[in-house]
Protein backbone atom coordinates (compact mmCIF):
# COMPACT_ATOMS: atom_id res chain seq x y z
CA UNK A 1 0.00 0.00 0.00
CA UNK A 2 2.92 2.70 1.02
CA UNK A 3 6.15 2.06 0.16
CA UNK A 4 8.55 4.42 1.50
CA UNK A 5 12.19 4.74 0.82
CA UNK A 6 14.95 6.88 2.18
CA UNK A 7 12.53 10.04 2.18
CA UNK A 8 13.73 13.36 3.10
CA UNK A 9 11.91 16.88 3.19
CA UNK A 10 13.40 20.16 3.74
CA UNK A 11 11.29 22.74 3.67
CA UNK A 12 11.94 26.32 1.93
CA UNK A 13 12.94 28.18 5.34
CA UNK A 14 15.65 25.17 5.73
CA UNK A 15 13.55 23.37 8.64
CA UNK A 16 14.59 19.61 7.94
CA UNK A 17 11.20 17.58 8.69
CA UNK A 18 11.97 13.91 7.65
CA UNK A 19 15.83 12.80 7.79
CA UNK A 20 15.49 9.76 5.47
CA UNK A 21 12.54 7.49 6.13
CA UNK A 22 12.27 3.89 5.15
CA UNK A 23 9.21 1.78 5.83
CA UNK A 24 6.74 -0.66 4.49
CA UNK A 25 3.08 -0.24 5.11
CA UNK A 26 0.84 -3.42 3.65
CA UNK A 27 -3.01 -3.32 2.58
CA UNK A 28 -5.30 -3.67 5.32
CA UNK A 29 -2.90 -2.71 8.03
CA UNK A 30 -4.12 -0.35 11.05
CA UNK A 31 -0.86 1.60 12.16
CA UNK A 32 -0.55 4.24 14.69
CA UNK A 33 2.02 6.92 14.05
CA UNK A 34 3.18 8.41 17.55
CA UNK A 35 5.83 11.15 18.18
CA UNK A 36 5.83 14.65 19.96
CA UNK A 37 4.50 17.74 18.53
CA UNK A 38 7.57 19.03 15.66
CA UNK A 39 8.88 15.48 15.17
CA UNK A 40 7.58 15.22 11.86
CA UNK A 41 4.30 12.75 11.99
CA UNK A 42 2.16 15.50 9.80
CA UNK A 43 5.14 15.91 7.27
CA UNK A 44 5.09 12.39 6.66
CA UNK A 45 1.30 12.28 6.51
CA UNK A 46 1.19 15.36 4.08
CA UNK A 47 3.41 13.50 1.48
CA UNK A 48 1.75 10.31 1.81
CA UNK A 49 -1.56 12.23 0.17
CA UNK A 50 0.25 14.96 -1.56
CA UNK A 51 0.12 17.87 0.45
CA UNK A 52 3.68 18.45 0.25
CA UNK A 53 6.29 17.17 -2.04
CA UNK A 54 9.81 15.05 -0.51
CA UNK A 55 12.59 16.75 -1.08
CA UNK A 56 14.10 13.68 -2.21
CA UNK A 57 13.53 9.53 -1.90
CA UNK A 58 10.73 7.56 -3.26
CA UNK A 59 7.12 7.13 -2.91
CA UNK A 60 4.93 4.73 -3.89
CA UNK A 61 0.74 5.20 -2.61
CA UNK A 62 -1.54 2.99 -3.63
CA UNK A 63 0.03 2.51 -7.15
CA UNK A 64 0.62 6.27 -7.26
CA UNK A 65 4.52 7.60 -7.76
CA UNK A 66 4.05 10.20 -5.35
CA UNK A 67 7.22 12.18 -5.81
CA UNK A 68 7.50 12.42 -9.33
CA UNK A 69 3.97 13.48 -9.41
CA UNK A 70 2.95 16.10 -11.70
CA UNK A 71 0.12 18.59 -9.51
CA UNK A 72 -2.47 17.65 -11.64
CA UNK A 73 -2.51 14.15 -11.34
CA UNK A 74 -3.01 15.02 -7.36
CA UNK A 75 -6.15 14.87 -7.61
CA UNK A 76 -6.46 11.16 -8.83
CA UNK A 77 -4.16 9.96 -5.51
CA UNK A 78 -6.62 11.97 -3.43
CA UNK A 79 -9.31 9.82 -4.87
CA UNK A 80 -7.83 7.31 -3.61
CA UNK A 81 -7.07 8.33 0.39
CA UNK A 82 -9.49 8.91 2.76
CA UNK A 83 -8.40 12.10 4.85
CA UNK A 84 -9.78 12.96 8.57
CA UNK A 85 -7.99 15.42 10.38
CA UNK A 86 -8.69 16.45 14.24
CA UNK A 87 -10.78 19.70 12.98
CA UNK A 88 -13.30 18.15 10.97
CA UNK A 89 -12.37 20.59 8.21
CA UNK A 90 -16.47 20.03 7.18
CA UNK A 91 -18.81 23.46 5.15
CA UNK A 92 -20.44 24.75 7.78
CA UNK A 93 -23.18 25.91 5.09
CA UNK A 94 -24.20 22.91 4.09
CA UNK A 95 -25.98 19.88 5.61
CA UNK A 96 -24.60 16.66 6.35
CA UNK A 97 -25.69 15.06 3.12
CA UNK A 98 -24.21 17.44 1.24
CA UNK A 99 -21.00 17.68 3.20
CA UNK A 100 -20.70 13.98 2.16
CA UNK A 101 -21.92 14.30 -1.30
CA UNK A 102 -19.55 16.81 -1.82
CA UNK A 103 -16.91 14.19 -2.23
CA UNK A 104 -18.34 12.24 -4.78
CA UNK A 105 -19.59 15.20 -6.70
CA UNK A 106 -15.84 15.69 -7.41
CA UNK A 107 -15.15 12.56 -8.88
CA UNK A 108 -18.47 12.83 -10.80
CA UNK A 109 -20.22 10.19 -9.62
CA UNK A 110 -24.24 9.96 -11.23
CA UNK A 111 -26.68 11.61 -8.92
CA UNK A 112 -28.49 8.30 -8.24
CA UNK A 113 -24.90 6.80 -7.26
CA UNK A 114 -24.49 9.66 -5.26
CA UNK A 115 -27.90 9.62 -2.78
CA UNK A 116 -27.19 5.53 -2.35
CA UNK A 117 -23.77 5.51 -1.22
CA UNK A 118 -24.44 9.20 1.19
CA UNK A 119 -26.79 7.24 2.76
CA UNK A 120 -24.48 3.94 3.33
CA UNK A 121 -22.03 6.01 4.91
CA UNK A 122 -23.95 7.87 7.10
CA UNK A 123 -25.57 4.75 8.20
CA UNK A 124 -21.94 3.17 8.41
CA UNK A 125 -20.87 6.05 11.19
CA UNK A 126 -24.61 5.85 12.67
CA UNK A 127 -25.44 9.57 11.32
CA UNK A 128 -28.73 8.59 9.28
CA UNK A 129 -31.17 10.28 10.57
CA UNK A 130 -29.08 13.49 11.06
CA UNK A 131 -28.27 14.13 7.35
CA UNK A 132 -30.65 17.42 6.68
CA UNK A 133 -28.81 18.59 9.73
CA UNK A 134 -25.61 21.56 9.39
CA UNK A 135 -22.86 20.89 11.51
CA UNK A 136 -22.66 23.42 13.69
CA UNK A 137 -26.34 21.47 14.88
CA UNK A 138 -23.85 18.25 15.84
CA UNK A 139 -21.79 17.48 18.93
CA UNK A 140 -17.90 17.54 18.16
CA UNK A 141 -17.66 13.66 18.12
CA UNK A 142 -20.76 13.50 15.61
CA UNK A 143 -18.75 16.04 13.24
CA UNK A 144 -16.09 14.04 13.02
CA UNK A 145 -18.35 10.85 12.29
CA UNK A 146 -19.66 13.25 9.18
CA UNK A 147 -16.03 13.72 8.05
CA UNK A 148 -14.95 10.47 8.14
CA UNK A 149 -18.38 9.18 6.38
CA UNK A 150 -16.76 11.64 3.74
CA UNK A 151 -13.51 10.15 4.09
CA UNK A 152 -14.69 7.14 2.90
CA UNK A 153 -17.66 7.72 0.51
CA UNK A 154 -14.83 6.94 -1.96
CA UNK A 155 -14.17 3.48 -1.30
CA UNK A 156 -10.28 4.35 -0.61
CA UNK A 157 -7.78 1.63 -0.14
CA UNK A 158 -6.38 4.04 2.86
CA UNK A 159 -7.62 6.22 5.24
CA UNK A 160 -5.47 8.92 7.22
CA UNK A 161 -6.35 10.37 10.59
CA UNK A 162 -4.48 13.45 11.89
CA UNK A 163 -5.13 13.21 15.33
CA UNK A 164 -8.92 11.83 14.34
CA UNK A 165 -9.50 12.59 18.78
CA UNK A 166 -7.63 15.42 19.14
CA UNK A 167 -10.66 17.63 20.04
CA UNK A 168 -12.78 15.42 21.44
CA UNK A 169 -13.67 13.72 25.08
CA UNK A 170 -12.40 10.23 25.97
CA UNK A 171 -16.02 8.75 25.57
CA UNK A 172 -16.34 9.97 21.74
CA UNK A 173 -13.26 8.83 20.91
CA UNK A 174 -14.21 5.22 21.93
CA UNK A 175 -16.63 5.90 19.72
CA UNK A 176 -14.25 7.02 17.15
CA UNK A 177 -12.06 4.72 17.61
CA UNK A 178 -14.91 1.79 17.20
CA UNK A 179 -15.81 2.85 13.94
CA UNK A 180 -12.09 3.36 12.67
CA UNK A 181 -11.51 -0.55 13.67
CA UNK A 182 -14.57 -1.35 11.74
CA UNK A 183 -13.60 0.27 8.48
CA UNK A 184 -10.08 -1.57 8.92
CA UNK A 185 -11.99 -4.36 9.33
CA UNK A 186 -13.71 -4.01 5.85
CA UNK A 187 -10.04 -4.15 4.28
CA UNK A 188 -8.96 -0.73 4.26
CA UNK A 189 -5.42 0.68 5.45
CA UNK A 190 -5.48 3.06 8.18
CA UNK A 191 -2.84 5.32 9.49
CA UNK A 192 -3.56 7.59 12.45
CA UNK A 193 -1.39 10.23 14.10
CA UNK A 194 -2.38 10.47 17.53
CA UNK A 195 -1.14 11.74 20.75
CA UNK A 196 -3.41 9.42 23.12
CA UNK A 197 -1.16 7.12 25.44
CA UNK A 198 -4.68 5.18 26.39
CA UNK A 199 -5.94 4.27 23.02
CA UNK A 200 -2.51 3.29 21.85
CA UNK A 201 -1.90 0.91 24.93
CA UNK A 202 -5.59 -0.19 24.54
CA UNK A 203 -6.45 -1.73 20.79
CA UNK A 204 -2.88 -2.39 20.29
CA UNK A 205 -1.97 -2.24 16.54
CA UNK A 206 1.77 -1.27 14.60
CA UNK A 207 3.06 1.60 16.34
CA UNK A 208 5.44 3.67 14.21
CA UNK A 209 7.13 6.23 16.38
CA UNK A 210 8.92 9.51 14.65
CA UNK A 211 11.59 11.46 16.50
CA UNK A 212 13.30 14.50 14.35
CA UNK A 213 12.70 12.92 11.37
CA UNK A 214 13.27 9.76 11.77
CA UNK A 215 11.74 5.75 12.50
CA UNK A 216 13.38 5.52 16.14
CA UNK A 217 10.52 2.33 16.92
CA UNK A 218 8.42 0.41 14.49
CA UNK A 219 6.70 -2.58 16.31
CA UNK A 220 3.97 -5.02 16.26
CA UNK A 221 1.15 -4.19 18.82
CA UNK A 222 3.26 -1.62 20.33
CA UNK A 223 2.58 0.77 23.34
CA UNK A 224 2.65 4.48 23.22
CA UNK A 225 5.91 4.61 24.72
CA UNK A 226 5.74 8.11 26.09
CA UNK A 227 4.70 9.65 29.00
CA UNK A 228 1.63 11.78 28.01
CA UNK B 1 -4.14 4.01 -14.93
CA UNK B 2 -4.55 7.41 -13.71
CA UNK B 3 -3.89 8.79 -17.27
CA UNK B 4 -6.74 7.55 -18.96
CA UNK B 5 -8.68 8.88 -16.09
CA UNK B 6 -7.58 12.43 -16.81
CA UNK B 7 -8.93 12.39 -20.52
CA UNK B 8 -11.78 11.40 -19.22
CA UNK B 9 -12.59 14.08 -17.59
CA UNK B 10 -11.47 16.73 -19.56
CA UNK B 11 -14.36 15.93 -21.73
CA UNK B 12 -16.12 17.39 -19.32
CA UNK B 13 -19.97 15.60 -18.51
CA UNK B 14 -23.27 17.70 -19.40
CA UNK B 15 -24.48 16.55 -15.89
CA UNK B 16 -20.88 17.63 -14.31
CA UNK B 17 -21.02 20.83 -16.56
CA UNK B 18 -24.85 21.71 -15.59
CA UNK B 19 -23.73 20.85 -11.54
CA UNK B 20 -20.70 23.94 -12.14
CA UNK B 21 -23.62 25.83 -13.46
CA UNK B 22 -26.02 25.37 -10.41
CA UNK B 23 -23.10 25.62 -7.95
CA UNK B 24 -22.12 28.98 -9.47
CA UNK B 25 -25.98 30.29 -9.13
CA UNK B 26 -25.98 29.03 -5.64
CA UNK B 27 -22.83 30.73 -4.67
CA UNK B 28 -24.22 33.69 -6.36
CA UNK B 29 -27.08 33.57 -4.05
CA UNK B 30 -25.53 32.71 -0.74
CA UNK B 31 -22.66 34.97 -0.73
CA UNK B 32 -25.33 37.95 -1.62
CA UNK B 33 -23.76 40.66 0.21
CA UNK B 34 -20.52 40.29 -2.11
CA UNK B 35 -22.67 39.91 -5.15
CA UNK B 36 -24.30 43.06 -4.41
CA UNK B 37 -21.17 44.45 -3.88
CA UNK B 38 -19.67 43.18 -7.27
CA UNK B 39 -22.35 43.92 -9.13
CA UNK B 40 -22.31 47.51 -7.88
CA UNK B 41 -18.89 47.79 -8.81
CA UNK B 42 -19.32 46.57 -12.50
CA UNK B 43 -22.80 48.53 -12.87
CA UNK B 44 -20.85 52.05 -11.39
CA UNK B 45 -17.87 51.03 -13.81
CA UNK B 46 -20.17 50.27 -16.65
CA UNK B 47 -22.27 53.09 -16.70
CA UNK B 48 -19.05 54.76 -16.90
CA UNK B 49 -17.52 53.30 -20.00
CA UNK B 50 -21.06 53.49 -21.81
CA UNK B 51 -21.40 56.91 -21.27
CA UNK B 52 -17.60 57.31 -22.33
CA UNK B 53 -18.21 55.20 -25.40
CA UNK B 54 -21.65 56.87 -26.31
CA UNK B 55 -19.51 60.54 -26.27
CA UNK B 56 -16.23 58.93 -27.91
CA UNK B 57 -18.57 56.85 -30.46
CA UNK B 58 -20.33 59.96 -31.56
CA UNK B 59 -17.52 62.96 -31.64
CA UNK B 60 -16.00 60.69 -33.72
CA UNK B 61 -18.61 60.50 -36.02
CA UNK B 62 -19.62 64.10 -35.80
CA UNK B 63 -15.98 64.07 -36.89
CA UNK B 64 -15.80 62.22 -39.62
CA UNK B 65 -18.95 63.83 -40.94
CA UNK B 66 -16.96 66.94 -40.87
CA UNK B 67 -14.00 65.67 -42.44
CA UNK B 68 -15.91 64.12 -44.91
CA UNK B 69 -17.22 67.87 -46.49
CA UNK B 70 -13.36 68.88 -46.24
CA UNK B 71 -12.41 69.18 -49.97
CA UNK B 72 -9.48 71.01 -52.03
CA UNK B 73 -10.33 73.72 -54.55
CA UNK B 74 -7.90 73.95 -56.76
CA UNK B 75 -7.90 77.09 -59.02
CA UNK B 76 -6.28 76.86 -62.42
CA UNK B 77 -4.19 79.45 -63.78
CA UNK B 78 -6.54 82.12 -66.12
CA UNK B 79 -4.24 81.92 -69.06
CA UNK B 80 -3.95 78.41 -68.59
CA UNK B 81 -5.05 77.09 -72.50
CA UNK B 82 -7.30 74.00 -72.73
CA UNK B 83 -4.91 71.44 -72.84
CA UNK B 84 -2.83 72.56 -69.87
CA UNK B 85 -6.14 72.89 -67.98
CA UNK B 86 -6.34 69.03 -68.74
CA UNK B 87 -3.03 68.50 -67.95
CA UNK B 88 -3.46 69.65 -64.27
CA UNK B 89 -6.47 67.36 -63.82
CA UNK B 90 -4.15 64.44 -64.95
CA UNK B 91 -1.71 65.30 -62.58
CA UNK B 92 -4.24 65.08 -59.76
CA UNK B 93 -5.86 61.95 -61.07
CA UNK B 94 -2.44 60.05 -60.54
CA UNK B 95 -2.02 61.57 -56.69
CA UNK B 96 -2.34 58.96 -54.13
CA UNK B 97 -4.78 59.57 -51.31
CA UNK B 98 -7.48 61.27 -53.81
CA UNK B 99 -10.79 59.80 -54.21
CA UNK B 100 -12.46 61.93 -56.49
CA UNK B 101 -11.13 64.94 -58.89
CA UNK B 102 -14.02 66.83 -60.52
CA UNK B 103 -13.92 69.66 -63.03
CA UNK B 104 -16.08 72.34 -62.68
CA UNK B 105 -16.26 75.26 -65.30
CA UNK B 106 -15.04 79.29 -64.66
CA UNK B 107 -19.46 79.49 -65.58
CA UNK B 108 -19.66 76.63 -63.35
CA UNK B 109 -18.56 78.12 -60.63
CA UNK B 110 -19.82 81.86 -61.71
CA UNK B 111 -23.47 80.27 -61.03
CA UNK B 112 -22.83 78.51 -58.41
CA UNK B 113 -21.61 81.42 -56.47
CA UNK B 114 -24.56 83.05 -57.87
CA UNK B 115 -27.12 80.41 -56.73
CA UNK B 116 -25.05 80.57 -53.42
CA UNK B 117 -25.66 84.28 -52.92
CA UNK B 118 -29.11 83.64 -53.44
CA UNK B 119 -31.52 86.76 -54.44
CA UNK B 120 -28.65 88.94 -54.09
CA UNK B 121 -26.73 87.32 -56.78
CA UNK B 122 -29.27 88.47 -59.15
CA UNK B 123 -29.44 91.36 -57.88
CA UNK B 124 -25.91 92.30 -58.50
CA UNK B 125 -26.12 91.34 -61.69
CA UNK B 126 -22.88 89.30 -61.89
CA UNK B 127 -24.00 87.22 -65.20
CA UNK B 128 -23.87 90.24 -67.05
CA UNK B 129 -20.74 90.83 -66.18
CA UNK B 130 -16.95 89.39 -67.60
CA UNK B 131 -16.39 86.27 -65.57
CA UNK B 132 -13.85 87.17 -62.75
CA UNK B 133 -13.70 83.05 -61.82
CA UNK B 134 -11.24 80.75 -62.58
CA UNK B 135 -11.80 77.25 -63.84
CA UNK B 136 -11.41 74.61 -60.68
CA UNK B 137 -10.99 71.05 -59.37
CA UNK B 138 -12.61 70.04 -56.58
CA UNK B 139 -10.65 67.04 -54.85
CA UNK B 140 -11.47 64.40 -52.26
CA UNK B 141 -9.34 62.64 -50.43
CA UNK B 142 -9.09 59.29 -48.77
CA UNK B 143 -7.72 60.38 -45.75
CA UNK B 144 -8.99 64.05 -45.38
CA UNK B 145 -6.27 64.38 -42.31
CA UNK B 146 -3.94 64.91 -45.24
CA UNK B 147 -5.76 67.82 -46.76
CA UNK B 148 -2.82 70.85 -45.58
CA UNK B 149 -0.33 68.27 -46.51
CA UNK B 150 -2.14 67.88 -49.53
CA UNK B 151 -2.78 71.51 -50.53
CA UNK B 152 0.85 72.15 -50.23
CA UNK B 153 1.78 69.94 -52.49
CA UNK B 154 -0.61 71.08 -54.80
CA UNK B 155 -0.18 74.43 -55.00
CA UNK B 156 3.47 74.13 -56.43
CA UNK B 157 1.81 72.33 -59.69
CA UNK B 158 2.26 74.34 -63.12
CA UNK B 159 -0.97 76.29 -63.74
CA UNK B 160 -2.08 76.20 -60.21
CA UNK B 161 -2.73 79.54 -58.98
CA UNK B 162 -3.99 78.90 -55.31
CA UNK B 163 -5.72 75.96 -53.67
CA UNK B 164 -8.61 76.72 -50.98
CA UNK B 165 -9.78 74.44 -48.30
CA UNK B 166 -10.46 76.42 -45.33
CA UNK B 167 -6.91 76.27 -44.13
CA UNK B 168 -7.76 77.47 -40.47
CA UNK B 169 -11.25 75.17 -39.86
CA UNK B 170 -9.21 72.27 -40.99
CA UNK B 171 -6.28 72.60 -39.63
CA UNK B 172 -7.99 72.78 -36.32
CA UNK B 173 -10.63 70.09 -36.82
CA UNK B 174 -8.46 67.86 -37.18
CA UNK B 175 -6.54 68.70 -34.27
CA UNK B 176 -9.58 68.62 -32.11
CA UNK B 177 -10.28 65.35 -33.43
CA UNK B 178 -7.51 63.64 -32.55
CA UNK B 179 -7.52 64.86 -29.21
CA UNK B 180 -11.29 63.42 -28.21
CA UNK B 181 -10.38 60.38 -29.62
CA UNK B 182 -7.08 59.85 -28.01
CA UNK B 183 -8.17 61.40 -24.39
CA UNK B 184 -11.81 59.24 -24.71
CA UNK B 185 -9.76 56.13 -26.07
CA UNK B 186 -6.97 56.77 -22.65
CA UNK B 187 -9.81 57.52 -20.24
CA UNK B 188 -11.71 54.06 -21.48
CA UNK B 189 -8.88 52.14 -20.68
CA UNK B 190 -8.11 53.79 -17.14
CA UNK B 191 -11.76 52.99 -16.60
CA UNK B 192 -11.70 49.15 -17.81
CA UNK B 193 -8.92 49.06 -15.79
CA UNK B 194 -10.40 50.24 -12.36
CA UNK B 195 -13.57 47.79 -13.16
CA UNK B 196 -11.03 44.96 -13.33
CA UNK B 197 -9.47 46.14 -10.16
CA UNK B 198 -12.53 46.56 -8.46
CA UNK B 199 -14.06 43.16 -9.58
CA UNK B 200 -11.31 40.96 -8.68
CA UNK B 201 -10.99 42.29 -5.14
CA UNK B 202 -14.67 42.24 -4.93
CA UNK B 203 -14.46 38.40 -5.34
CA UNK B 204 -10.82 37.68 -3.78
CA UNK B 205 -13.07 38.61 -0.82
CA UNK B 206 -15.82 36.30 -1.69
CA UNK B 207 -13.30 33.66 -2.27
CA UNK B 208 -11.06 34.26 0.49
CA UNK B 209 -14.54 33.47 2.58
CA UNK B 210 -14.72 30.34 0.63
CA UNK B 211 -10.85 29.18 1.06
CA UNK B 212 -11.61 26.66 3.80
CA UNK B 213 -13.92 25.57 0.50
CA UNK B 214 -11.57 25.37 -1.61
CA UNK B 215 -9.26 23.56 0.80
CA UNK B 216 -11.92 20.86 1.32
CA UNK B 217 -12.54 20.24 -2.49
CA UNK B 218 -8.69 20.18 -3.10
CA UNK B 219 -8.28 17.47 -0.06
CA UNK B 220 -11.31 14.94 -1.60
CA UNK B 221 -9.60 14.79 -5.05
CA UNK B 222 -11.01 17.42 -7.38
CA UNK B 223 -9.19 18.78 -10.48
CA UNK B 224 -8.61 22.55 -10.43
CA UNK B 225 -11.01 22.91 -13.43
CA UNK B 226 -13.55 21.37 -11.19
CA UNK B 227 -13.16 23.57 -8.73
CA UNK B 228 -12.35 27.11 -11.20
CA UNK B 229 -15.86 26.56 -12.87
CA UNK B 230 -18.37 27.23 -10.61
CA UNK B 231 -16.59 30.50 -9.90
CA UNK B 232 -16.03 31.18 -13.47
CA UNK B 233 -19.83 30.94 -13.76
CA UNK B 234 -20.38 33.02 -10.67
CA UNK B 235 -18.23 36.04 -12.46
CA UNK B 236 -20.08 35.57 -15.38
CA UNK B 237 -23.47 35.91 -13.65
CA UNK B 238 -21.59 39.17 -11.39
CA UNK B 239 -21.11 40.82 -15.07
CA UNK B 240 -24.45 40.18 -16.61
CA UNK B 241 -26.54 41.08 -13.52
CA UNK B 242 -23.74 44.64 -13.12
CA UNK B 243 -24.47 45.31 -17.02
CA UNK B 244 -28.07 45.37 -17.09
CA UNK B 245 -28.59 48.70 -15.12
CA UNK B 246 -26.10 50.57 -17.73
CA UNK B 247 -27.76 48.76 -20.55
CA UNK B 248 -31.53 50.50 -19.30
CA UNK B 249 -29.64 53.60 -18.70
CA UNK B 250 -28.39 53.68 -22.13
CA UNK B 251 -31.15 52.76 -24.10
CA UNK B 252 -33.42 55.22 -22.03
CA UNK B 253 -30.56 58.38 -22.45
CA UNK B 254 -30.13 57.38 -25.79
CA UNK B 255 -33.44 57.18 -26.80
CA UNK B 256 -34.31 60.53 -24.91
CA UNK B 257 -30.81 61.94 -26.78
CA UNK B 258 -32.32 60.84 -30.45
CA UNK B 259 -35.79 62.16 -29.72
CA UNK B 260 -34.45 65.96 -28.77
CA UNK B 261 -31.59 66.16 -30.90
CA UNK B 262 -33.54 65.49 -34.11
CA UNK B 263 -36.21 68.29 -32.68
CA UNK B 264 -33.33 70.85 -32.79
CA UNK B 265 -32.93 71.67 -36.60
CA UNK B 266 -30.56 74.40 -36.92
CA UNK B 267 -27.40 72.58 -35.96
CA UNK B 268 -28.04 69.80 -38.52
CA UNK B 269 -24.44 69.20 -38.92
CA UNK B 270 -24.22 67.58 -36.24
CA UNK B 271 -26.11 64.28 -36.62
CA UNK B 272 -25.85 61.79 -34.00
CA UNK B 273 -25.02 57.80 -34.52
CA UNK B 274 -28.74 56.54 -35.23
CA UNK B 275 -30.32 54.97 -32.48
CA UNK B 276 -30.47 51.11 -34.01
CA UNK B 277 -28.28 49.64 -34.17
CA UNK B 278 -25.98 52.07 -32.38
CA UNK B 279 -28.01 51.18 -29.21
CA UNK B 280 -28.00 47.67 -29.76
CA UNK B 281 -24.21 47.27 -30.82
CA UNK B 282 -23.22 49.30 -27.57
CA UNK B 283 -25.53 47.16 -25.37
CA UNK B 284 -23.33 44.20 -26.52
CA UNK B 285 -20.30 45.75 -26.15
CA UNK B 286 -21.33 46.62 -21.96
CA UNK B 287 -22.36 42.91 -21.97
CA UNK B 288 -19.43 41.84 -22.89
CA UNK B 289 -17.25 43.85 -21.16
CA UNK B 290 -18.73 43.10 -17.77
CA UNK B 291 -18.76 39.17 -18.33
CA UNK B 292 -14.60 39.55 -19.71
CA UNK B 293 -14.30 41.51 -16.32
CA UNK B 294 -15.97 39.73 -13.83
CA UNK B 295 -14.41 36.23 -15.65
CA UNK B 296 -11.01 38.13 -15.79
CA UNK B 297 -11.64 39.29 -12.13
CA UNK B 298 -12.75 35.48 -10.41
CA UNK B 299 -10.25 33.37 -12.38
CA UNK B 300 -7.59 36.02 -11.22
CA UNK B 301 -8.38 35.91 -7.93
CA UNK B 302 -9.21 31.55 -7.32
CA UNK B 303 -5.48 31.39 -8.37
CA UNK B 304 -4.33 32.48 -5.54
CA UNK B 305 -5.90 29.82 -3.95
CA UNK B 306 -5.16 26.83 -5.96
CA UNK B 307 -2.07 25.88 -4.59
CA UNK B 308 -1.54 22.32 -6.10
Amino acid sequence: MIKMKDIRKTYPNGVQALNGITIDIDLGEFVYLVGQSGAGKSTFIKIIFGDEKATSGDVQVAGHDVVNMKRKEVPYLRRDIGVVFQDFKLLPTMTVYENVAFALEVVEETPKNIRKRVMEVLDQVGLKNKARFIPDELSGGEQQRVAIARAIANYPKLLIADEPTGNLDPDTSWEIMRILEEINGAGTTVIMATHSKEIVNTIKRRVIAIEGGMIVRDQHRGDYGYES
Amino acid sequence: MYVTSIEVTTAMKARTFKRHIREGLKNTWRNSWMTLASVGAVTTTLILVGAFLVLLLNINHIAENLEEDVEIKVLVDLTASETETASVGDELERLDNVKSVTFSTREEELERLVSGLGDEGDIFGLQDQENPLNDAYIIKLDDPTETVTMAQEIVTFDYVEDVNYGENFVQNLFDFNAYARNIGLILIVALLFTAIFLISNTIKITIFARRKEIEIMQLVGATKWFIRWPFFVEGMLLGVLGSVIPIGALIGGYYYLDQNMSAVQQFDFITLLPFSPFVWQISGVIILIGVVIGVWGSVMSVRKFLKI
